[in-house]
Formats: structure tokens, sequence, C-alpha cells
């Protein structure tokens, strides 16, 4: 079943075009990776979609309404959840406040102690720290935190920028490793932006290339990865 | 020993006065980046809410004579309804305009209401007494200080107190304070932007009220510009706390407060007049060593 489409979308700022129709679909369940340069327009999609921007022409249907032009809190509200780049926790409220933050909208109250209870479960470090102030986690911890306080909206569909950015690899492999586990046990969507390629690959599942704006090329990351001439061709830059 | 309780208590209750403008203006700022100089004349609205409208000296108290338990409900919620008019009508409008030009609306409604006043009550200051016998002093270590001073340190201390419960404890308040550190972000959390903005402005008009029963109980007059000294200390003082910061905010309410007192109480008597100089000269310094403030919010700092 599709849970999100975007329909031909286009976005300017200003003068600036930065995505530029753009078609893609996802399945419930899936893992879809969105890599490619630098102001390929990855993250523009996702505010896109997120509601932050908003399209100028094209529609955007998640679980089957057209969210086109609502407002972040209406989409966050149907089962979106995105962790913006640059993590962005609230750093004068402490993990445990950040994390109900996350849990405000719910309607099913009775099940956010249990949510709670796994995410700290997931991730022990913020448990110890829970009435620590946000802004005093490292970069790792600060990830961990935003993807926790994501799940405490219990989504149906995680979007994730650049979840690797500015992390050591041991951690990366933490996240992902976390992530993949999420997926499996709570039929998580998940939509994953990363600049390079690499992370798809390991990690298996779909992937869509951007360059300009526009989605250059499409398939399976692993196929994709394989072929050099391709990888040479598209991605404009070497190994990673 | 009497003397110095003496000023300890003028510190407090002057203190506690712009502390209560300062939140009044951080709420609002917090949220949505607009400092509202409007925020002044939503307090001479409060308190020429107490009267009914007329241009003659005398005034006509209406609202005023309910007793203390009604007076001060309504008086709240007519704040809190002038308050989240004005986002309705006026700031809603410019919820995504740069912060000059927000503030530029700002000064644009203040002018309204202080000529819709002026327009009703004519510009002549009315006497208004409310509660004479909070005018009668009490003792207190030695120390004779008016009740007024008391229950304006009283009320100052509750009002804290409870919007700080409320902004610690409840889903509306964490909601809050998430949105005054990064709107967006809250936003695709679900967190409901009108919501948290209309309720910010709520409280902010509801502050707004308290002052103004505070203002008039002292001077026992209503005065069209009796707004804009205590809005003008309050905006200095989120400055100096931070812009953005609420405890910021209160925190150098109570300092500018105090720093007026001492400075009353300290110069030789021919200097006393430039009280006030002293006063903003010190708030010259202070800016000119932390220039971002003296609390800055965590969000304002760097991360790693």
């Amino acid at each position: 079943m599709t849970l999100l489409a975007v329909d031909d979308v286009t976005v300017r700022y200003g003068r600036l075009t930065a995505l530029r129709g753009i078609t893609l679909a996802i399945t419930e369940g899936e893992v879809l990776f969105v890599t490619g340069p630098n102001g390929a327009g990855k993250s523009t999609l996702l505010n896109a979609i997120a509601g932050v921007v908003p399209p100028i022409s094209g529609a955007i249907t998640l679980d089957g309404a057209n969210v086109t032009g609502a407002s972040p809190e209406q989409i966050a509200r149907l089962g979106f959840s995105l962790v913006p780049e640059g993590r962005n926790v609230f750093a004068g409220l402490t993990i445990e406040e950040n994390l109900k933050v996350g849990a405000g909208m719910r309607i099913d109250k009775h099940k956010v102690a249990g949510d709670l209870d796994f995410v700290y479960r997931e991730f022990p470090m913020l448990a110890e720290r829970r009435h620590t102030a946000a802004g005093m986690l490292s970069g790792g911890q600060q990830q961990m935190l935003v993807i926790g306080r994501a799940l405490m909206a219990s989504p149906r569909l995680m979007a994730i920028d650049e979840p690797s950015l500015g992390l050591a690899p041991k951690i990366i492999d933490q996240v992902y490793d976390i992530l993949m586990r999420l997926r499996a046990q709570r039929t998580l969507t998940l939509l994953i932006v990363e600049q390079s390629s690499t992370r798809a690959m390991m990690t298996g599942g779909r992937m869509i290339l951007m360059r300009g704006g526009r989605i250059v090329l499409e398939g399976d990351a692993r196929d994709m990865v394989k072929d050099k001439a391709l990888k040479q061709a598209y991605f404009g830059f070497g190994d990673h | 020993m009497t003397a110095a309780l003496q000023i300890v208590f003028d510190a407090l209750s002057l203190g506690g006065l712009y502390a209560l403008g300062a939140l009044g203006i951080a709420l609002i700022f917090g949220v949505m980046r607009l400092v509202n100089f409007a925020h002044g004349d939503f307090i001479a609205f409060c308190v020429f809410a107490m009267l009914w409208p007329s241009i003659n000296a005398a005034a006509i108290v209406f609202a005023g004579n309910l007793p203390f338990y009604l007076l001060i409900p309504v008086l709240l919620l007519v704040g809190a309804a002038l308050s989240m008019l004005s986002e309705v009508v006026v700031f809603r409008r410019f919820r995504n305009a740069n912060p000059a030009t927000m503030m530029i609306a700002s000064f644009a409604l203040g002018f309204v209401v202080r000529h819709l006043l002026l327009m009703l009550y004519s510009s002549r200051p009315k006497s208004i007494t409310l509660w004479p016998s909070l005018g009668l002093p009490v003792e207190i270590f030695g120390a004779r200080i008016p009740m007024l001073q008391v229950v304006t340190i009283i009320i100052t201390v509750a009002v804290l107190a409870v919007l700080t419960l409320f902004l610690k404890r409840t889903r509306y308040g964490l909601e809050m304070r998430a949105a005054a550190e990064n709107f967006t972000m809250a936003r695709m959390l679900g967190v409901r932007a009108n919501n948290v903005i209309l309720l910010a402005f709520a409280i902010s008009g509801m502050l707004a009220a308290a002052i103004g029963l505070i203002l008039a109980t002292n001077s026992g007059t209503a005065d069209i510009g009796m707004g804009a000294n205590v809005m003008l200390i309050a905006f200095i003082a989120t400055v100096i706390g931070g812009l953005g910061s609420l405890p910021g905010a209160v925190a150098a309410g109570f300092l500018i407060g105090a720093a007026s007192v001492v400075f009353q109480a300290t110069l030789p008597h021919d200097l006393r007049v430039f009280r006030d100089a002293f006063v903003y000269g010190a708030v010259i310094v202070v800016l000119l060593v932390r220039p971002q403030g003296l609390f800055a919010p965590k969000s304002a700092k760097q991360r790693v």
C-alpha cells in the first residue's frame, strides 16, 4: 500500500527552483534512501512533505489524504515525523521533556508511558540522563534523542535528514542498527536522506538519486552502487 | 537596619512590577519574535476598563466598584481578551513578516488603543480609588511598609510561581517552551502554532491587567500614558535578560527595579533627579559587557 505519494512537486525559494517536478511513492514498511550531492534538493523535498515549505505546484498525498499546502502540525498529526538536519533538540528542555513534546499530540495517551520505556530501553544513555538539559548532550546523543523524540509521536512514516552528519563512524553504525531494528519491530516506514550512498548500499532498500532538483536515478541501492559507470556518471563524485 | 529593610521592600515591589512587565513581553517574543510595544497601552486599557467612558474629570467608576474577588478575574479576562483579539486581528497577518515589520505593527496597534482611550475618556488623568486600606502601613521587623508593597510582592511571587508550574508541569506549558526555542520543530511534532501563540497572548494580557491593577492602586489615578514607563523598562529588562529567556526577563526586571531603588537611596541629593540616567547608564554598561544579555537562552548557545 502506498503510504506517501509525491506527484510532480515543484518548490521555489524566490527565484531559485529547488525541486523540479519530483514524483515518488513510498510503500508501507519499506526503506527509501534519497541521496545526491549538496544542493540537490534533498532537504527541500523533506521540508515540502513536512509542510514547512509549500510547493508551488504538484500534490502530496499522505496515507490517502491530500496534504498539499497543509500546515506542519496537521501533517505531523497524520503520522509523518521528520527528524531534520542539524538535530534540533530543544536545548533548554530536559531529555524527558523533549520526548514528551514528541508525544504531546497523541490521542492514544495510555500508550505513551510504554513508548517512553521503549525509547529508554533502546537508548539507555537517555534514560540515565533523563533530567539533563538536552543542550548538554554530545552530537551523537542528540541524534539519538531526536530519533527517540520522533518515535514518541508514534509515526507511520519517519523521515531522517542526514543522520550520519558530523558523527563518528562507530556512532553512525549504532544509529543505523537502531533504525533497522525499530523498522522491524514497529512496522515503521523510513525515508532517509544521506549525501553518500555508502549507507544505502550497506543497509539495502530502494534508493533515489537526486541532482539539481530532479530525480536522476532510481532503483535497488545495492544494484545501483555496483554499477561503477552509472555511479561515475550520475554521482559526479568518487567512492565514499 | 530599618532603612535597609525599607530599601529591600521598595526594590522587591518595584522590581516585581518590572518583572511582570518583562514576562509579558518575553512570552510573546519567545513564540513569535514579536516585541509588542502595544503592551503599555494594554496596561492603560485594563485600568480604564474599570471606569465608565466619559470626558469629565471625575471618574465614574464602573467595574471598579466590584468586590475584589470579582474585579480581579474580570480585569484579567479583559486583558486576556484584548491581547488575544490583537493577535487574531493584527499580529496573525504578520506571522511570517520580519521582526521590524511586526514591531511597527505593534506601535500602530498601540496608537489605536491609546487614541481609542483618548476618544472615550479624554486626555485628563482621572482619580480612581481602589482599596484605600492598602495604603496603610504595616510594621515588619520595625520597618513601616505600605500594605500595598507587601501585596505587590506577594502577587508577583504568586504569579511567578503559578506561571513556573504551568510552564514546567503542564503539556501546554511544555509546548510553549518548546515553541519558544524552535517554533518550526515544535510544529513538526504536532504542536499547534495558533493555539500556542494565542495562549501566550492570553497570559501576556493577564500580566498587563495585573500591572494595571497594581499601578492604579498605587497611584490612585488612571492616565492614558501610565503603561509607557513600565513597558519601556520591561522591554529593556527582556533585552538585558537575554531576549527569549523567561527567567532572564524576570531576573533582569528585579535587577533594574533594585538598581533604581538603590540609586535613589544612595545617590547624593543633588544627583537624585538624574537617577534614571544612572539606571540607563548601568544598562549600557551591562550591554557593553554582555551584548547577548545576562541570561542568553540555551537555544542561542553554540552546540557541539
